[in-house]
């Protein structure tokens, strides 16, 4: 087994694990701490997939900005009160049972695909690459995203204000 | 100046106003005397108070000049440049794409331009979005100058003519999709202008959803066209034979037919008039509801390839038309009559368009657009004067007291209800004379229409103008910033009928030979209708009282509007919710009693229906809707829970038949 | 391409935890895993194809996730103080 295998099993485990835990804990601080593993387990792997630039934005993004968004928004409700009610509503079979054909469909739709063969990527560095990208053939777009942050956050304050 | 190459500035005016009004209205314009307190308030004129009189404070009565005027630019722009030529300019690539296989294997690139496109038929909608689009900017001025609220009115009103534009200059269909779902925005803000009502804001609701069905169909649409003819651009669509064409126009139409308050998907439209009269005028009568026949015109070299679509739209029409114009008869409340009688004049419409008269279909637009527009503003104009009241029964002898609003709501009356010589007239009859052409049963329906009209419209004008006055209002005319641009309307509706053959040839048709016949017909049926209606509430008041007690299951059935919103309320509204039960019973005590009383009506009546066929048919029918009923909702109604997850289940299920269907078709 | 499978299976985690939960709270965390299960996707495939798009709209998917959590969790605040509950079965307006 080469070092790369090893770091994809590696990532991929904390990336997964971390999911089921954060799906799976009664306390919402729990929940956070595994979402930040599984977060920081899909930023090794973009990583491995040579994407630098998105790892360290997954990292500051993920990690610095909406975990600890989540991490307020827990301190500021009082959770614990729902710590000792039911975690999954009564009707939790359908929705797994319904997530797990669509799963299996997907699985299978995935194994009959069949892929062009790879390519490599042009020799500039990831970030270089990533930039000339983003501000020419996608400049509109990025410019809409910036708007659309804005209202968000515009918008998250207005809802979240204390009626005067 | 080359109006030509900077047709994009079109467009910019009124989002210029738009965002103006939207960043800085609250704090710029705004007038704390007004502002305070008066939100909310629908009817809001001080009783004799002239408003010209009133003093005016901070800088709030520069929004209407101000957006009016960006209007007005924008308007003599596209004057230019219709007079300069055609032209066609792709500003910017929007997103860039990438290539997908179509269905027949070639790669198709989803590539979605900004550009616009001049041509005949967008330079007609362009001088008619912005031209009436000015008028009633001009027009709100005065009718809107003592609400609150009044820059996000202007902000409204201007971003509506931005995406209206956008929707018509557009050059393919991605960018038009782009305005359609603007004007729809704009549609949902104004109507919700006095939102603290809550029939306002419900109306505001359901017109948004409603459109939302028709939009499915225009989303789905656009997919069927890219993968057939790998390109979105109308000028690079070559129209040929294609096995999944029919389902593209199909959808299309769908989407045509929701934007245009067409059977079934037309009850949105007549609750729309909770927003203010002049929105009424501008977008659900004259521009917004006309972008769908626009959308076919646009798309007519695919439609005239799939003739049995074509055919569709001409039975939805003709059936809107009739249907709609019966509902307008007994309406107590102006603005819904002139919104009916809009839904069935769309209807005539889209019959215009199923029978391949596309350009006559065009062409009622236009006229419609001065007619309507002007009786919706001169409607205004009356409720402006009665200080909010909307009900005909508590109206009455205004012609004295408004002889400004009297003399055009009378020609706007006239030339709606066909009157020889005027536009409805003409563009009406180049319909009759094309569907006539096609199928008589067509030209029947439309013609039942017209009688229909003249007469819905003659009871609307004796009502209101005519006999003694009913209310109790201080009556006055209204200033001359609102009855101006109802004269020049006028002008519209008196002229424009007159330049049939050179609109036609403007679009590069060739209309129908014309037919005395018909036009006699026509003319004939217009002057009855009105005729009628001036025996019925002038000549002897109180016949119209006896017509409804002696036919009792036709009037309950138009009162509640042929049940319409009722089925939806009870299918999609209540059906869905938990109570299902309860409103099986409301649905057998309004609708089917209804229908059995109306059998047991028409089986009294004519004596020829036996009693084998009460029992049989009769109750069958009763107990199977019943049932129908009662098992359709079975599972329908956990779709609407009300619970955000059980919609994420809905979706992930239908994520799993997708794919699963994708494994079928593979397989 | 395990990264697919890596991808479907963090998918499959989010939307059981989406559809299961009771706590809002959890149920953004999933959507947040469902959004970073998409990313793995395009990042995996700008990869095999040698094409930096897909990278680009990770990026977009990044900022929609940053704009939903701040709005999300700002309805949350809200519901909180008007209803005092975090339970979204007890939530059921969203209807007509």
């Amino acid at each position: 087994m080469n070092l790369e295998a090893l770091f994809f099993y590696a990532f991929t485990a904390l990336a997964l694990g971390g999911a089921l835990l954060a799906i799976t804990r009664r306390s919402a601080v729990h929940a956070a701490i595994s979402l930040m593993v599984s977060l920081l387990g899909v930023a090794g792997l973009f990583l491995l997939l040579k994407a630098e630039f998105l790892f360290v934005s997954q990292i500051i993004l993920y990690i610095g900005g909406i975990l600890l968004l989540f991490l307020f928004v827990i301190m500021l409700v009082n959770l614990d009160a729902g710590r000792g009610l039911r975690q999954f509503h009564q009707r939790w079979p359908i929705g797994a049972a319904v997530t797990a054909i669509a799963g299996v469909a997907f699985a299978v739709l995935w194994s009959r695909v069949q892929l062009p063969p790879a390519q490599q990527m042009p020799e500039t560095g990831n970030v270089e690459l990533v930039a000339d990208t983003l501000l020419q053939d996608y400049l509109v777009p990025f410019e809409v995203v910036s708007l659309l942050l804005l209202v968000a956050v515009v918008g998250s304050v207005l809802l979240a204000r204390k009626r005067a | 100046m080359n109006f030509l190459d900077t047709i994009w500035l079109i467009p910019v005016f009124p989002l210029l106003g738009a965002v103006l009004m939207m960043l800085l209205g609250r704090h710029q314009f705004l007038d704390p005397q007004v502002e305070n307190g008066s939100v909310g308030h629908h009817h809001h004129h001080d009783r004799g108070h002239d408003q010209d009189l009133r003093p005016r404070q901070g800088s709030r009565w520069l929004i209407g000049p101000l957006c009016s005027g960006f209007v007005l630019l924008s308007f003599l722009w596209s004057l230019g440049a219709v007079l300069a030529g055609r032209t066609e300019q792709v500003l910017f690539t929007w997103v860039a794409g990438l290539p997908f296989p179509a269905f027949d294997g070639r790669m198709v690139t989803l590539a979605a331009d900004w550009g616009y496109l001049l041509d005949p038929l967008s330079a007609v909608m362009i001088l008619m979005v912005t031209g009436i689009g000015f008028l009633i900017h001009v027009y709100s001025i005065a009718y809107m100058a003592h609400d609150g609220g009044l820059y996000r009115y202007f902000g409204c009103l201007n971003l509506f003519v931005f995406f209206m534009l956008v929707l018509v200059m557009a050059n393919n269909y991605l960018l038009l999709f782009v305005g359609w779902e603007g004007v729809g925005l704009a549609s949902y803000l104004l109507i919700g202008f006095y939102f603290k009502r809550k029939p306002a804001s419900d109306a505001a609701i359901k017109a948004f959803l409603m459109n939302r069905i028709g939009d499915a169909g225009y989303l789905m649409a656009l997919f069927f066209l890219l993968s057939i003819f790998g390109t979105l651009r109308f000028t690079e669509i070559e129209a040929a034979p294609h096995p999944l064409l029919g389902w593209a126009t199909l959808l299309l139409l769908a989407g045509a037919v929701g934007k245009s308050a067409q059977l079934p998907l037309f009850t949105w439209l007549p609750d729309a008039m909770e927003g203010p009269t002049p929105v009424s005028a501008l977008m659900h009568a004259a521009t917004m509801v006309t972008a769908g026949v626009y959308l076919i015109v646009r798309a007519e070299p695919l439609f005239r390839l799939t003739p049995e679509v074509g055919s569709l739209a001409a039975a939805i029409g003709a059936a809107t038309a009739v249907i709609a114009a019966s509902i307008a008869l007994v309406q107590h409340d102006i603005k819904k009559v002139l919104a009916y009688s809009t839904v069935s004049q769309l209807g005539l419409m889209f019959m215009a368009l199923g029978v391949g008269a596309y350009w006559a279909a065009l062409f009622h637009v236009v006229t419609h657009a001065f007619f309507k527009a002007q009786l919706f503003l001169g409607a205004g104009s009356v409720i402006h004067a009665l200080d909010g009241e909307q009900d005909l029964r508590f109206m009455g002898g205004l012609r004295h007291q408004m002889p400004q609003t009297f003399r055009t709501m009378f020609i706007g009356t006239l030339a709606l209800a066909g009157w020889p010589g005027l536009a409805g007239f003409f563009s009406k009859d180049s319909i009759l004379t094309s569907a006539w052409a096609a199928s008589p049963a067509l030209f029947g329906a439309g013609l039942f229409t017209a009688l229909l009209t003249a007469f819905y419209m003659g009871r609307l004008l004796f009502l209101t103008f005519f006999g003694a006055y009913r209310g109790d209002q201080h009556v006055h005319e209204s200033p001359k910033r609102m009855t101006v641009p109802l004269w020049v309307l006028s002008l519209g509706s008196i002229g424009a009928g007159w330049f049939a053959t050179p609109f036609a040839a403007w679009l590069g048709a060739t209309p129908e030979p014309h037919s005395w016949g018909i036009m006699v017909a026509s003319g004939a049926v217009a002057i009855a209708g009105l005729g009628i209606a001036y025996h019925f509430y002038i000549g002897r008041p109180g016949t119209a009282d006896r017509w409804e007690e002696s036919l009792p299951p036709v009037a309950r059935l138009l009162r509640a509007r042929w049940y319409f919103d009722d089925l939806y309320e009870l299918i999609f509204v209540r059906g869905f919710a938990r109570q299902g039960g309860a409103w099986l019973s409301a649905w057998d005590r309004r609708v089917v009693d209804g229908a059995v009383n109306g059998a047991g009506w028409l089986a009294r009546r004519t004596g020829a229906v036996s009693k084998w066929s009460d029992t049989w048919i009769v109750d069958g029918a009763v107990n199977f809707t019943a049932i129908a009923v009662k098992l359709s909702s079975f599972p329908v109604r956990y779709l609407q829970t009300g619970l955000a997850q059980s919609y994420a289940l809905l979706i992930v299920l239908s994520l799993a038949a997708m794919a699963g269907w994708y494994l079928l078709r593979s397989a | 391409m395990h990264y697919v499978a890596v991808s479907l299976a963090m998918l499959l985690i989010g939307t059981v935890g989406l559809l299961t939960r009771r706590n809002i709270v959890i149920i953004l965390m999933s959507i947040e895993l469902i959004l970073n299960a998409v990313n793995i996707n395009l990042v995996a495939f700008s990869h095999h194809h040698g094409n930096a798009a897909g990278q680009v709209f990770a990026i977009f998917v990044i900022a929609v996730a940053v704009a939903e959590a701040a709005v999300g969790l700002g309805i949350l605040l809200a519901l909180f103080r008007n209803r005092e509950t975090v339970q979204v079965d007890e939530i059921d307006l969203l209807k007509w």
